[in-house]
């Protein structure tokens, strides 16, 4: 038993080319030049766009990791198809091993449910419990078949990790039967099934069958995970379910492009995976696939456009910093009406605004560089013309949304500051003439008063007044 | 056990099922945990994700030494943990997704790292999958005078280290998972104790592994703590109840191993103990889900029959005794025939319960048969069923009494409201309610209560 297992892994880390193997051939493979390597290629490229497409409804749904229970469920269904097809001395075709992993998959699924409903266990505990039960039930059959001996049985194994290699046309002819219906199925229940994943009690209230749908999706899900079964194996087949949805999720909102760029990174990353282990001999397909479809996903996770995080962290730093020179400039005006003094110095900003040294001299370099401060010597700072417009508007809205903040909102002159602070950054015109009309009788038509004394003694000081964004 | 199964040695089959207890129990402390804190599926994962740190383990010492598979499996546990953290909070990605993409590409990795070192190290990688505890008593050490499985003293190690934990970090632990919020305000450091929970976990991935592999140690992490969540409400008694459902499952999955292939005629006895064990503790949760004493399908349908015969008894009593005043002195039967009561009065039950109330009150000799010619249909009062319907009547008018003064429901829903009620035996409940009819001797009906 104990060899005839680990037999497992050297078939699953047998490259499919193993006939060709030899340093010349990368191009061969890449340039998919034999027939085997283009029905490999295309039987893996289709399964990984079809796992991105159901992935995504999947992962909207928040049932993720139901192709995991399911992907582990069909362990047992597949091992006793195997048994009776022995039992009954019929010659083992896969179409019966997969309607019997399909079957155990789909048991599975409705298990999941129904534990749900009838006991007060969680989702994950549910779960948990199905996908241990059967295939813990697998293992069990499937040592029966083990120990029961007869021809074959490795074919069974190649279920558990995938056997790429051992695809042939009528392997790739079951995938695109499978996909097709997958695809056409999404397509053809698109709306329904994008109501389901954002809004399913809105989708109860239409009068969809929410219960249906979720039936159609599991089923959507057992037939992609079955296909997967003859590519990465069915322990691994909920990464292909899982990994390139997550993935397109960084990339756009709309569904249909989230669809479309799920399915490429799929295809993509078996692709990848297909092509690196026919090249490099000793490293498992199944595998491969993974970690190419996850290398994928770690460039999405970087660069993706929509909640990539050098997108999110560079439109971060830019927003930083124009909040920064806001506060630089108002901070600037204020001092000079403080002390009447153009030439401001360093110190007397820092006692302003509680800047660290660094991040003071970050911003004055950028504002000189934007031509809207100039400096004098060493340690004094003076505003240009264009730095001194600006920098009045800034004070305006600044001052025009405290009085606001006093007039309506009839918050202490101690605590408007800090709020005005914040908004003064996003006070478009309109919103400022609307204020200007409203405060009308309170302010004058230059520049309003400050409403609190402007530098701070930090000793007496409402220091959560102050401080703000600029860290 | 000697005489029910043919080849049974108590010192090979017995070391079998201590070693799955021991590891049953070592899962079952971190397995509650993690099932309060709803992260079973993190089970999942960890036990996939701990393959590269094993394989790694493997591959820096070269030999099967535990210490280095631990320390791998540990590494690769909080990595698992941190990686679904980070994913979830900085990427925002949605939490099984965040699982999924992590454990899958670890289990990848380790997939890759282990058939390269398989052909270097003397490695079992099947081992480390499926789990061979067939092969554990084999492995003989001598620890203290006895000859025993190199595996015992090990996992009793691990058991040991595993329960101090829990015990020294009990408080932050309790409060960290049923709420972290409150935790973290108390200074007692939720993501610290996620952190642990993961290294308690990848460590029993790493001793179940030897007995049931990676992928079924999910199995004995949340089966035997959702069982003992059905039956009880509190996690320390949880804990202790799913250590022993975990021997259970221990013991039950090695019996079935052997005994149940010879049910089903196969003519196969290599079947294996990991999987049957996996299997034997599912079916004890859906054992748990259907005859939970609390929670259970079972006792919940059982409970809802008894009341509503219950009721159905009560109502057949009134109805009975009020039969018997409205004919009292017109000289007509006191009785009921059970055709009567079709049409229903507010609050009766179908007549099928009806008879069946009919039944069981003539069994308590509360009614009897009456009229000219006795059948079962015609029933009236015996002189016990009419105490105990006065004790009814008197409540529903106490009832009636009651909501007509401190809840001031109008007379004419009075009625209905006191017909739910009455059946209400809560001793308390009837004594204020008997304090309440120091007001008066007749209901708002103007009927009077009867003194039982």
């Amino acid at each position: 038993m104990n060899g005839e297992i680990a037999t497992i892994f050297a078939m699953a880390a047998q490259p499919f080319t193993a006939a060709t193997a030899g340093e010349g051939d990368f191009l061969r493979i890449l340039l998919l030049q034999d027939f085997n390597t283009r029905v490999v290629v295309a039987g893996a490229m289709l399964l990984g766009a079809v796992g991105g497409v159901v992935g995504t409804f999947l992962l909207l749904r928040r049932r993720a990791l139901m192709g995991d229970v399911l992907g582990h469920a069909m362990l047992p269904g597949v091992a006793a198809a195997f048994l009776a097809t022995q039992a009954l001395g019929l010659d083992r075709s896969l179409l019966v091993l997969l309607l019997g992993g399909g079957i155990a998959a789909t048991l599975a699924g409705l298990a999941v449910i129904g534990l749900r409903r009838v006991s007060r266990l969680d989702d994950d505990a549910t779960m948990a419990i199905v996908l241990s039960g059967f295939f813990g039930l697998g293992v069990v059959l499937l040592s029966v078949v083990q120990a029961s001996g007869g021809g074959g049985q490795a074919g069974l194994e190649d279920f558990v990790f995938g056997k790429t290699a051992s695809m042939v046309t009528s392997d790739v002819v079951v995938i695109a039967i499978g996909g097709l219906l997958v695809a056409s199925l999404a397509v053809l229940f698109f709306k329904e099934l994008r109501l389901l994943c954002f809004d399913d009690a809105f989708a109860a209230s239409l009068g969809r069958p929410v219960m249906g749908l979720d039936l159609l999706l599991l089923s959507m899900t057992v037939v992609t995970a079955l296909v997967g079964l003859q590519a990465v194996g069915l322990i691994l087949v909920v990464a292909l379910l899982v990994i390139p949805a997550a993935a397109a999720r960084f990339l756009t909102d709309d569904l249909r492009w989230t669809v479309a760029g799920s399915s490429i990174i799929g295809a993509m990353g078996c692709w990848v995976g297909v092509t690196v282990s026919a090249a490099a001999p000793g490293l498992p397909a199944g595998a491969m696939i993974v970690l190419a479809t996850a290398g994928l996903f770690v460039v999405a996770l970087l660069v993706g456009p929509k909640r990539g995080l050098l997108p999110r962290w560079s439109l971060g730093r830019s927003l930083r910093r124009a909040v920064g020179r806001d506060h630089l400039l108002r901070s600037m005006l204020e001092c000079r009406e403080a002390t009447g003094n153009a030439e401001i110095t360093a110190d007397a900003l820092i006692t302003n605004r509680f800047w660290s040294t660094g991040g003071l001299a970050g911003l004055l370099r950028v504002a000189r560089r934007a031509g809207e401060v100039i400096q004098i010597d060493r340690d004094r700072w003076r505003l240009t013309d264009r730095g001194e417009i600006e920098a009045a508007a800034m004070v305006r809205n600044h001052r025009l949304w405290e009085h606001y903040l006093l007039a309506y909102a009839h918050l202490a002159p101690s605590h408007v500051d800090r709020a005005a602070d914040r908004i003064e950054h996003v006070l478009d015109p309109v919103l400022v003439r609307r204020l200007e009309t409203e405060l009308g009788a309170l302010v004058d038509a230059g520049s309003p008063a400050s409403p609190h004394p402007l530098i701070e003694d930090p000793s007496v000081g409402d220091v959560g007044a102050t401080g703000g964004e600029d860290r | 056990m000697t005489m029910l199964i043919a080849d049974w040695q108590w010192g090979y089959d017995g070391w079998i099922i201590v070693i799955t207890s021991l590891v049953a129990m070592t899962c079952a402390i971190p397995g509650s945990l993690l099932l309060v804190r709803r992260q079973s599926m993190l089970g999942d994962a960890v036990s996939h994700a701990v393959l590269p740190g094993i394989a790694i383990g493997f591959l820096v010492s070269g030999t099967r030494d535990g210490g280095w598979m631990l320390a791998g499996a540990i590494v690769a546990g909080l990595a698992t943990g941190m990686l679904t953290q980070f994913l979830r909070g900085l990427g925002g990605v949605d939490r099984g997704a965040a699982l999924g993409v992590v454990f899958t590409t670890l289990f990848a990795l380790g997939l890759v790292l282990i058939v390269q070192v398989a052909d270097s190290v003397d490695l079992d990688p099947s081992c480390v999958l499926y789990g061979q505890v067939e092969l554990a008593p084999l492995d003989v050490v001598v620890w203290s005078g006895i000859e025993m499985p190199r595996a015992v003293p090990w996992l009793l190690g691990v058991l040991v280290v595993t329960f101090l934990i829990v015990q020294v970090l009990w408080k932050e632990l309790l409060v960290a998972s049923f709420d972290p919020a409150t935790a973290a305000a108390q200074g007692a450091r939720p993501n610290l104790m996620q952190q642990v929970l993961m290294v308690l976990v990848a460590a029993g991935c790493v001793v179940a592994f030897e007995a049931v592999g990676s992928i079924l140690v999910v199995s004995l992490l949340v089966a035997p703590a959702a069982a003992a969540r059905l039956v009880t409400n509190r996690l320390r008694p949880m804990m202790l109840v799913a250590m022993l459902i975990g021997i259970v499952a221990a013991i039950g999955g090695h019996l079935s191993a052997l005994t149940v292939p010879g049910w089903l005629a196969l003519e196969t006895t290599d079947v294996s103990t990991s999987g049957a064990t996996a299997v034997f503790a599912t079916f004890l949760v859906v054992l748990a889900v259907l005859a939970s004493p609390q929670q259970g399908l079972f006792f919940g349908v059982f409970y809802r029959l008894a009341f509503r015969f219950r009721i159905a008894e009560e109502d057949l009593l009134g109805v009975l005794y009020r039969r018997e005043v409205e004919s009292r002195g017109l000289g007509q039967s006191t009785g009921v025939h059970l055709s009567e009561l079709g049409g229903g009065g507010p609050g009766l039950a179908f007549r099928g319960i009806m008879r069946f109330a009919a039944i069981r009150l003539r069994w308590r000799r509360f009614v009897t048969q009456s009229g000219l010619i006795p059948h079962p249909d015609q029933i009236q009062l015996t002189d016990a069923g009419r105490s105990r319907a006065t004790v009814l009547i008197r409540r529903h008018r106490l009832w009636e009494l009651y909501l007509a003064g401190a809840a001031a429901i109008p007379v004419d829903h009075l009625h209905a409201t006191a017909m739910d009620l009455e059946h209400l035996a809560n001793p308390e409940l009837l004594a204020s309610l008997e304090a309440e009819a120091a007001k008066g001797e007749r209901d708002p009906h103007g009927r009077v209560i009867p003194r039982d």
